[in-house]
């Protein structure tokens, strides 16, 4: 297992820069997570590094060296794929011996048949080896996608979404399941997702990509905690953080549109005019609480309860735990913690980082 | 305004039973959501409803007049679906008109009743553009717009907000409950994202393999899953379900020293309960168990994960069973610690592993 390099990567595609000056690192036995809208550049980002696509400018290392010009065979990377490419009239020990059958690796059968009994164990299919692919249910067949991957040992694994096809259920606990054998295995993995909360559970480190950009790079609390615009405050965290405008007032600040008056963190030092930004857990109601509201929409989801709580013209979205026994259109008190506020300037950018 | 009545509606395609005889009544202003798994039954009774489909057996009423066999225009009921439906050669306005004109309204009429539902939507902006040309959540605006215009006298809905972004469907999510609430139209809701349903019904209906599993309101089918099937469905991740043997008071389950002291309010009941084998699932909810050292339960860490404002342990008890316990967002224990922990006496449920079905407390005499 070997390091992973991206410097200043350039991908031009006609009309768009798909992928404009991309550096990170992976570091060895790292699970990195590049996390992005559609289109945000990670499918092109791992198809250069698998050298499936050639970068315009930059370069790709593995171990500190420099592999822009070798095949994909050559890198030694193994390709998780949204949709399984498993051979399906074939069963899925063979699916599994495939890679390692390739003449270029010449392993011998007996030592095919031990690495394949590992890796079936490691994934808990070992009673499936000896049915054919096409009667697999979907979980089952990605299991096997990432067991032909995991066979190899090589040097890192790209992932393209291998969960997003599959239904909730088993993408949370496949989720889980991939997370501690990467644990346990300490395999160099990076792992491309929309999915937001796939990246703050399953990530080591995440880089947050943007219209072929990286925008930060951190752990999931950097993430979630410090983001360094409101693309990344909003990316991450369901229900989504509240933004709203305020303006600097004798030592308060005011939301705007609303009576909400917050008086200014100590170590803050905004313009006059900014965007504050609320976690909905940091958003909590008390009876003597300094705010007030109204509650104009509730929406309960067992765990916990959404609630939309309107200050003039502004809407706050306050997460709470477990069931209420609040009315819609009741005035509600509550309280922000003020430790957890997030301010960006008009642009969008942090000034706290 | 509707009061809408299914008596032993089925439907069959050849051999497949697509939906097993079942009865609903859906009352007037009530906003009812059909969940379930795909396959489970859901839309095939969201299409019955709506004519689309014909019923193979049973009643259907709408205001307690049989419509099972007027044809879907003849039903008073507007049907939103999956995909927009737009027609793109039209813009937006002649999209929204369109249903009214098609009823022969007056042109008057028709300007009113638009001007009004896109104020309500706040799309009045959009009124001009072609469909081709807006946002997905814009889009499923015009959709919903053209179906508020008819003033039905129920809204049936198919999955919505399948075909939008994470964060677009929560807020559209948000504006179609203020909507509800704003207009209080009797609504049925197809999903099978039990976040979304939990969030909008006033109850859901949980399907699987054609039959209706539970009809509850949202904390009921939360804390009062009617069997192993609904516990599992709802809920990210799922209840929690462990079994175990039942003897003296106490569930003995499989794993290290895992003996799980029943709640004394239980003892009476589960020991009625039970057949011969003792069998039992105890079941309760990620956020009903909390670790402690001298909880009488115990596993090893098998995965630790953040989502933001919690983090998630995943506890293995034994080789059939990984738990999930919600706990505070700084925890720090690493892979194959051991742990302790406890559940929530209020919070427990316990169901027969035969029938899968909940077992019911009966009050102490």
């Amino acid at each position: 297992m070997s390091d992973l390099e991206l410097r200043n990567i350039t991908k031009q595609f006609p009309g768009v820069k798909a992928l404009d000056n991309v550096s990170f690192e992976v570091k060895n036995g790292e699970f990195f997570v590049l996390l992005g809208p559609t289109g945000a550049g990670k499918t092109t980002t791992l198809r250069c590094i698998a050298g499936l696509s050639k970068p315009e400018a930059g370069s790709v290392l593995f171990d500190g060296e420099l592999v822009n010009e070798l095949t994909p065979a050559d890198r030694d990377v193994a390709f998780v794929f949204q949709q399984y490419s498993l051979y399906p009239t074939m069963s899925v020990y063979d699916n599994l011996a495939f890679p390692l059958r390739s003449p270029m690796r010449k392993v011998d059968e007996e030592n095919i048949r031990v690495q394949i009994v590992q890796t079936a164990e490691i994934l808990q299919i070992t009673p499936l080896l000896e049915r054919k692919c096409a009667h697999l249910s979907g979980g089952e067949m990605q299991r096997v996608s990432l067991g032909r991957a995991i066979v190899r040992d090589p040097r890192i694994y790209l992932m393209d979404e291998p969960l997003s096809n599959l239904d909730a259920k088993l993408r949370e606990s496949l989720r889980v399941e991939l997370q501690h054998i990467q644990k346990t295995q300490e395999s160099t993995t990076l792992f491309v997702t929309h999915d937001q909360i796939e990246a703050l559970t399953m990530a080591d480190r995440i880089a947050v990509l943007n219209k072929g950009r990286i925008i930060q790079i951190g752990t999931p609390d950097d993430i979630y905690d410090r983001p360094a615009t409101t693309f990344v405050a909003e990316l991450v965290g369901t229900p989504r953080i509240n933004l709203v405008k305020a303006v600097r007032e004798n030592g308060n600040l005011l939301v705007k549109n609303s009576k909400l008056k917050i008086s200014l963190p100590e170590d803050w030092d905004p313009p006059a005019d900014f965007l504050l930004g609320v976690r909905p857990e940091d958003i909590k109601p008390n009876p003597e609480g300094e705010f007030e509201g109204e509650l104009t929409l509730m929406e309960p989801l067992g765990v916990e309860t959404i609630l939309h709580l309107t200050s003039g013209e502004q809407t706050l979205i306050s997460l709470i735990p477990g069931m209420t026994d609040f009315k819609i259109g009741e005035n509600i008190k509550f309280d922000i913690n003020q430790e957890r506020l997030y301010c960006f300037d008009n642009k969008g950018i942090s000034l706290l980082c | 305004m509707a009061e809408i009545e299914l008596r032993q509606v089925e439907k069959k395609f050849g051999e497949l039973h697509a939906v097993k005889p079942l009865d609903l009544t859906i009352n007037n202003g009530e906003f009812i959501v059909l969940l379930g798994p795909s396959g489970c039954g859901k839309t095939t009774t969201l299409r019955m409803i709506s004519g689309l489909e014909t019923v193979t057996g049973g009643t259907i009423l709408l205001d307690g007049k049989n419509i099972t066999w007027l044809h879907p225009s003849e039903r008073d009921i507007a049907f939103v679906f999956q995909l927009y439906a737009l027609y793109p050669h039209l813009s937006v306005r002649q999209n929204i008109a369109f249903p009214l004109q098609a009823e022969g309204e007056s042109r008057d009429l028709i300007n009113k009743r638009v001007d009004e539902v896109v104020e309500v939507l706040q799309i009045q902006h959009l009124l001009k553009a072609r469909p081709g040309k807006l946002s997905g959540g814009d889009q499923q605006r015009v959709a919903l717009a053209r179906a508020l215009v008819r003033r039905p006298a129920a809204f049936l809905m198919d999955e919505p907000l399948g075909a939008l972004d994470a964060d677009f469907r929560e807020s559209m999510r948000a504006e179609i409950k203020r909507l509800h609430i704003d207009q209080n139209a009797t609504s049925v809701y197809v999903t099978h994202d039990q976040v979304e349903a939990m969030a909008l019904g006033d109850r859901i209906v949980v399907m699987s393999e054609a039959v209706i599993q539970q009809v509850g309101t949202p904390n009921e089918v939360y804390y009062k899953p009617a069997n192993i099937f609904v516990a599992n469905f709802i809920g990210s991740p799922g209840m929690n379900l462990v079994q175990g043997v039942y003897s003296d008071g106490a569930v003995k389950m499989p794993g290290m020293d895992n003996r799980y002291e029943v709640p004394e309010d239980w003892e009476n009941t589960l020991k009625q309960s039970l057949d011969d084998s003792d069998g039992l699932i105890v079941g309760f909810r990620p956020e009903s168990a909390a670790v402690a050292q001298d909880g009488n339960l115990v596993g090893n860490v098998y995965a630790v994960d953040m989502h933001g404002a919690y983090s998630m342990l995943h506890i293995n008890m034994n080789e059939h069973d990984i738990v999930h316990i919600r706990a505070d967002r700084m925890v720090n224990y690493s892979i194959g610690e051991d742990i302790r922990f406890n559940v929530d006496p209020q919070m427990v449920r316990f169901f027969n592993p035969a029938s899968e079905l909940a077992i019911t407390r009966r009050e102490v005499e």
